[in-house]
């Protein structure tokens, strides 16, 4: 059985390491606070990849499919027999999945940023942020209830609102945490809503628990939730608001606002938040109710689905039209956790109907190893050159070789070249949507080939291009190397990472039910997206390998198309339309006037009148003992008569 | 000529003391004749109580109890009442009833 002390600490380590960092960083750990955090980390690591040994190959399978398992589980508050608010620890195949993801990419990031965020002002308090994340994420994952997860989606959310503004003296990146913040808040309403309607029907927070009730036909718990509102089960609202806090924090569209501004960050920062972990929370938590999902008529997957499809194309058309380099990542972020989506959209519960569950899980996996050697990478290069815009850039391969490389396999990886690991988990989402829904299926293979257009746009502008200027000439340079060991080090971690992760067999571990699922490679059907990802990359050599006339034609010929979605479909400009125009003007100018005239007209009233009256009569408090002495004789004098002649 | 005096000889007189000190009470400024007054009011108080010990329930001593009481009450009270006259006088150089009231609004 599973030791839960050990458990317990993989979250337990950040968390005393943000105390520490936090509280004492920055009067007593000014250079060592990097040193601290990261070595806590490594315990963490060490412990999660030690419980995933466990997990996948001692204890975890039961007759041939892996189990649920709750290794802890405390009784914070209890309301009633029954109904109460737990702390503990899930472990089943994706919470383990998620802790080695988690801790191995913060890891990479800690020792990053030891090179990256060298010499900053506030080093400590970076770090102890960081650790404050990672505590957060790691207790998202092992929650075993709804409501401790709700908890934890918060801790998150909050954590990337202070790493966000990071940079708290740059008006941008002010402006970005508040808009991450509130954009997620929004979502987390619905979010909370469904929490109340999910556990109201089931009778119960505990994910197990919850998940037999629902599912289990006939129960009374089932029979509840199947009462209707506006059409549709309990259960369907229940879920379909979930899905919208989870569509939240994982930026779908229209609610992924927040993503792109969000990378005024640190890049390590959205390396780890906005890339890898983090902004994958929707996506795991729609896995983690998946029976729940499942089972809703009519089918909440079905909205999940769509939402992801038409989040991944949006985000890869924005992406080819972006300049700035941590912008184009963003937005391929939002697409790839699209393809997540989708996979979970079109997948369905149990057996070979999970192959999309799957397919999202390991593409979650490979996704967090290559984005994030991307964004770090990008890191490399924006620490290099000190500019976030790729027209500062080009010709860089000379002086950034590691990165060059690093960055040349991630790009194969995202655009889906084999043998890099992007391509299996791309094919099996592929696969799993070509048997499931055919639109999305088409929606997905143009976006796998706009995906690797953009990319290799990203690269070529970044590493090829215009004629390398050396360094020192009018870009101002302070340094020469392209970044030390710590900061190259994660770099060739990951791609090894981003190499050897699609030969992991999935199937065998993670399945929508635990059993176990054999990939099966079509070579026919792979070789659509292949060459799809191939003529990408070939056309973006064909315009940005050197410097030309073509992409500057290319983008006159569509001009108006171009300008849409280089604003990104003004979705912005609809949000401020909305809350600038509409909702001010018809609920905050009248709130406003109300507040003004009746509320504290009623107050002022009072206060008024008391101060008014109290004018009038204080002249009776004289000071004069002989006067106080008349008040008293004729109250006493009134009270006799009183009691004379009116008291029978 | 010899008067019985009855119960109503009696409160006819602890009356007009009442009302007596009541008046000095509250016309005299100087703070000793208000303190003599407030002797007499609760003198008056004292006759009240003996008399109707006397008249009304002779073979009971609870009126005379009180009276005793109330004299040694007064007479702490006079003490007091001279001690602040006396710092009054200190910090005021007047026993002037007017000339304290700085205790108002």
């Amino acid at each position: 059985m599973p030791n839960a002390t050990l458990i317990a600490l993989i979250p337990l380590l950040p968390l005393a390491g943000f105390l520490l960092l936090g509280l004492f960083g920055r009067k007593y750990f000014k250079k060592s606070s990097g040193i601290i955090g990261t070595i806590l980390l490594l315990a963490s690591t060490v412990l999660a990849l030690y419980t995933a040994y466990e997990y996948f190959f001692v204890y975890g399978k039961v007759a041939g499919s892996y189990q649920e398992i709750i290794a802890f589980n405390y009784t914070w508050l209890e309301f009633s027999k029954g109904v109460s608010i737990d702390m503990g620890i899930l472990l089943d195949p994706i919470s383990v999945m998620m802790l080695v993801v988690v801790t191995f990419v913060s890891l990479m990031v800690h020792i990053y940023s030891l090179g990256y965020m060298k010499g900053e002002e506030r080093f400590p308090t970076y770090y102890s942020f960081l650790a404050l994340f990672t505590f957060s994420m790691l207790g998202l994952v092992i929650s075993s209830n709804l409501f401790q997860i709700y908890i934890f989606w918060e801790l998150v959310g909050v954590s990337s609102f202070l790493l966000i503004g990071y940079y708290y003296n740059k008006p941008s990146a002010v402006a970005a945490c508040k808009k991450a913040f509130i954009v997620t808040r929004f979502a987390d309403l619905g979010f909370l809503i469904g929490i109340l309607i999910l556990s109201y029907s089931s009778g119960t927070l505990d994910f197990n628990t919850m998940i037999d009730t629902l599912t289990s036909s006939g129960s009374t718990q089932a029979k509840a939730a199947a009462s209707t509102f506006l059409g549709a089960s309990a259960l369907t609202w229940g879920a379909a608001l979930v899905f919208i806090g989870g569509a939240g924090k994982s930026a779908m569209f229209p609610l992924h606002i927040w993503l792109p501004d969000a990378m005024e960050g640190p890049t390590p920062v959205s390396a780890l938040i906005h890339a890898a972990t983090m902004v994958v929370a929707g996506v795991f938590l729609v896995a983690r109710l998946f029976p729940v999902f499942s089972i809703t008529t009519p089918g909440v997957l079905e909205i999940v689905g769509w939402v992801g499809a038409v989040s991944a194309i949006i985000a890869a058309i924005i992406a080819c039209t972006q300049t700035d380099i941590k912008r184009v990542l963003a937005y391929s972020t939002m697409s790839q956790i699209g393809f997540m989506m989708f996979a979970l959209g079109v997948s369905g519960y149990g057996g070979e109907a999970g192959l999309g569950y799957t397919a999202s899980m390991f593409h979650l996996f490979t996704h967090a190893m290559f984005k994030a050697l991307l964004f770090l990478g990008a890191g490399a290069v924006i620490h290099y050159v000190h500019s976030n815009d790729m027209r500062d850039m080009g010709g860089l391969r000379k002086f950034m070789p590691i990165t060059h490389i690093t960055f040349l396999i991630a790009c194969l990886a995202i655009a889906g070249i084999p043998p890099f690991a992007g391509f299996f988990s791309k094919e099996e989402i592929l696969l799993a949507a070509y048997h499931n829904n055919t639109a999305i299926y088409y929606i997905a293979l143009f976006t796998s080939g706009l995906t690797a257009f953009y990319m290799f746009r990203l690269y070529f502008s970044i590493f090829w291009n215009k004629t390398p200027s050396p360094p020192g000439e009018g870009r101002g340079e302070a340094h020469h190397s392209e970044g030390g060991f710590s900061m190259m080090m994660p770099l060739i971690v990951l791609a090894i990472g981003a190499i050897a992760a699609g030969f992991i067999p999935f199937g065998h571990f993670v399945t929508s039910d635990g059993t176990r699922l054999e990939s099966h490679f079509d070579l026919q059907f792979s070789i659509l997206p292949v060459a799809l990802g191939l003529a990408g990359i070939f056309l973006a050599m064909w315009l940005y390998l050197k410097q030309n006339e073509r992409p500057g034609k290319l983008t006159a010929s569509v001009y108006g198309f171009y300008k849409t979605a280089y604003n990104k479909f003004y979705i912005d400009e609809i949000y401020l339309f909305i809350t600038k125009k509409i909702l001010f003007n018809l609920i905050g100018r009248p709130a406003a006037w109300f507040d003004r005239n009746v509320v504290d007209g009623m107050i002022n009233f009072t206060g008024n009148t008391t101060a008014k009256v109290s004018e009038g009569i204080k002249k009776v408090q004289s000071g004069k003992v002989q006067s106080y002495a008349i008040y008293f004789l004729l109250g006493v004098i009134g009270l006799a008569v009183l009691f004379i002649y009116a008291w029978k | 000529m010899n008067i019985e005096p009855g119960l109503y000889h009696l409160l006819f007189i602890s009356g007009a003391l009442f009302f007596i000190g009541v008046y000095g009470f509250l016309t005299r400024r100087n703070l000793i004749t208000i303190l003599m007054s407030i002797e007499l009011i609760l003198n008056s108080v004292n006759i009240n109580f003996i008399a109707f010990n006397k008249y009304l329930w002779p073979h009971k001593m609870d009126g005379l109890f009180f009276t005793i009481f109330i004299i040694a009450i007064a007479a702490a009270e006079a003490a007091v009442a001279i001690a602040i006259i006396i710092n009054l006088y200190r910090s005021h150089k007047s026993i002037d009833v007017e000339s304290a009231e700085e205790l108002k609004y």
